[in-house]
């Protein structure tokens, strides 16, 4: 309530600022000859509005740059990662992998709405928020002051979303190619409740379990989602892709990417969008975006060297699908070191995450032979967990003092349990996610059922899940 | 009359319809094929994943000739479609029946 008169306030003072000056000149006045005590009221009410105008004045500037964010992060899901995914499948499958992202964009924000952000960013309790923002009950232009005290709590729900919209989209690339339409959804909606919302709000809620600043048992270092987001979808794509089984055909078939071209518009979108997934996550147009904005990019750059010269020696070329996927390997390693470290530690992040990352789905995957069809898991599982163990090592206060002024945050500074802290949050998501998604596939495979037929997959998913073609080239 | 398929390598396919133009050959129908003999294919990998891609992209020419122009047309083929390396492709020549111009019913080779 109280934030909400304090906001009118603010609102009222920029109108005030709009009006021309002689209305409020006289009233400026009067007061002005009515002796000593009435001018110390004036100058008080001055600093007042002074202080108000400033403070709208920051407002104004973080919030600018969050929706922008916001924006950002949801283009990472559609075109990003559905051109990213839609490239890498056979021609037969695309507008169903393409339709699976989609859907997210559609489906979670309602869930969202309705008690999603409530779950996740409502109340302190350890494990779980509650319903006290249940379809968005006190979500107004008032800042959360928990959260982000210069921005309309609105702007904070729409943002936190975008993360909530693209993380079961990940896992569509593990389980592409086979799953069903209505096995996708009901998957998708058990996975958003069980999963990511305890998790967002265990890592990121007030009284979370792994929160660093607001008092949380492990404090765990994510700055934007490397647990949350990555290690939860990549470890749960990885129980998919085994539950599931292989493609029919794989691995004697050849199965090769029907357009690269699509895919590399996909992952440069991905790039881009990525700033406001990690710079977004200051959650303010500060210092601290600036610094997770080169971060950022840093390390999609050395990964996407990294990734590329690792294939160069192996296979004396260079790929285009070796670049960008190392470049999205960066970008999900920086994600949880994006606001802890400096730019020189960014690209060791990165050249580490692409060598790491072209090991694991090349190596890894064929030594173990699961049909992880896209590598969510070699990507985002793998990827994710190299960069919560090397924040811990990189992390500086400089950078972000989040245990308090000058007290030591990461290796660099000394703090090396930090590195135990974040082995717990780590092993904690993967059991988590892994627990959780098993119990899921159970049901949904209870009730819809999770693959489709042998002659669906053959024939394709576009036609079978959708009617449709991607692709019609008679007409 | 004589039908003639000739399975050359893309790259050479405009040299080829050239040099038919200049021997007086009108009429042709091409085709964008897949195949391989002996040549093998080649090697791709996506993300460590090796494919050998033996069907490789080839064109196919199919004529019917008057019996008079054969070994003209065969020259020609074999002249300008050979890179000397293995892959080139083939030529194969079988006998035709009848022609019909659908147009006007003429037959035999006034209607090629």
């Amino acid at each position: 309530m109280k934030r909400a008169v304090l906001c009118c306030c603010l609102l009222m003072s920029l109108l005030v600022m709009a009006v021309p000056l002689p209305a409020q000149a006289p009233a400026a006045a009067a007061p002005a000859s009515a002796g000593a005590a009435d001018s110390s009221k004036e100058m008080n009410d001055k600093l007042a509005q002074l202080s108000q105008q400033v403070a709208a004045a920051q407002s104004a500037g973080d919030n600018a740059w969050m929706l922008t964010s916001a924006a950002l992060v949801l283009m990472m899901t559609g075109p990003g990662l559905a051109l990213f995914y839609g490239g890498l499948v056979r021609r037969k499958n695309t507008l169903a992998i393409m339709m699976q992202s989609f859907a997210m964009m559609g489906w979670i924000t309602v869930l969202w709405a309705l008690v999603g952000y409530s779950l996740a960013f409502g109340g302190n309790g350890p494990i779980i928020g509650d319903l006290s923002h249940a379809f968005l009950r006190g979500v107004g232009t008032a800042p959360n002051a928990d959260y982000a005290g210069t921005i309309p709590q609105l702007t904070f729900m729409v943002y936190q979303l975008m993360f909530a919209v693209i993380t079961p989209a990940l896992i569509t690339g593990a389980t592409a190619e086979r799953m069903k339409f209505s096995g996708t959804m009901l998957f998708m909606t058990l996975w958003f409740f069980v999963v990511y919302v305890p998790l967002a709000h265990m890592v990121w809620g007030k009284g979370g379990l792994l929160n660093a600043s607001l008092g949380g048992k492990f404090p765990c270092l994510d700055f934007a989602g490397g647990t949350v987001v990555h290690i939860s979808s990549g470890v749960s794509a990885l129980v998919c892709a085994l539950y599931m089984g292989k493609r029919v055909g794989f691995p004697k078939q050849p199965m090769p990417p029907h357009s690269l071209a699509l895919s590399f518009i996909g992952a440069c979108l991905l790039w881009v969008g990525w700033f406001g997934f990690n710079a977004g996550s200051a959650l303010a147009a500060s210092g601290l975006a600036a610094s997770a904005f080169v971060a950022t990019h840093f390390g999609a750059a050395a990964a996407a060297f990294g990734w590329s010269a690792a294939e160069w020696l192996k296979n004396g070329k260079a790929s285009a699908l070796g670049a960008i996927s190392g470049a999205v390997a960066g970008l999900v390693a920086i994600t949880p070191a994006a606001g802890f470290v400096r730019p020189m530690p960014a690209l060791v992040i990165g050249l580490v995450a692409g060598v790491a990352c072209y090991l694991m789905v090349t190596k890894v995957k064929a030594l173990f032979g699961y049909d992880d069809a896209l590598d969510a898991f070699g990507v985002h599982g793998a990827g994710g967990t190299i960069g919560a163990i090397l924040t811990a090592v990189f992390a500086q206060t400089l950078v972000n003092p989040i245990f308090g002024d000058g007290k030591p945050v990461g290796g660099l500074d000394g703090h090396w349990s930090q590195v135990g802290n974040q082995l717990v949050g780590v092993l904690f998501a993967w059991g988590f996610a892994m627990a959780g998604t098993i119990v899921i596939l159970k049901i949904t495979d209870l009730i819809t059922g999770f693959r489709v037929s042998e002659e669906q997959e053959v024939e394709g998913l576009d036609i079978t899940q959708h009617g449709e073609e991607a692709y019609y080239l008679e007409s | 009359m004589m039908k003639l398929e000739a399975i050359i390598q893309p790259s050479r396919f405009e040299s080829v319809k050239d040099a038919l133009r200049e021997v007086g050959i009108e009429g042709m129908t091409v085709t964008e094929v897949r195949g391989h003999g002996r040549q093998k294919g080649h090697t791709e990998v996506y993300r460590g994943r090796e494919y050998t891609v033996d069907l490789l992209p080839k064109i196919k020419l199919e004529m019917v000739l008057p019996d008079k122009l054969v070994n003209t047309v065969v020259d020609t083929i074999l002249k300008t479609a050979k890179t000397g390396k293995i892959g080139d492709g083939k030529i194969f020549l079988s006998r035709v029946e009848e022609a019909i111009r659908i147009r006007n019913e003429e037959r035999g080779e006034s209607a090629l």
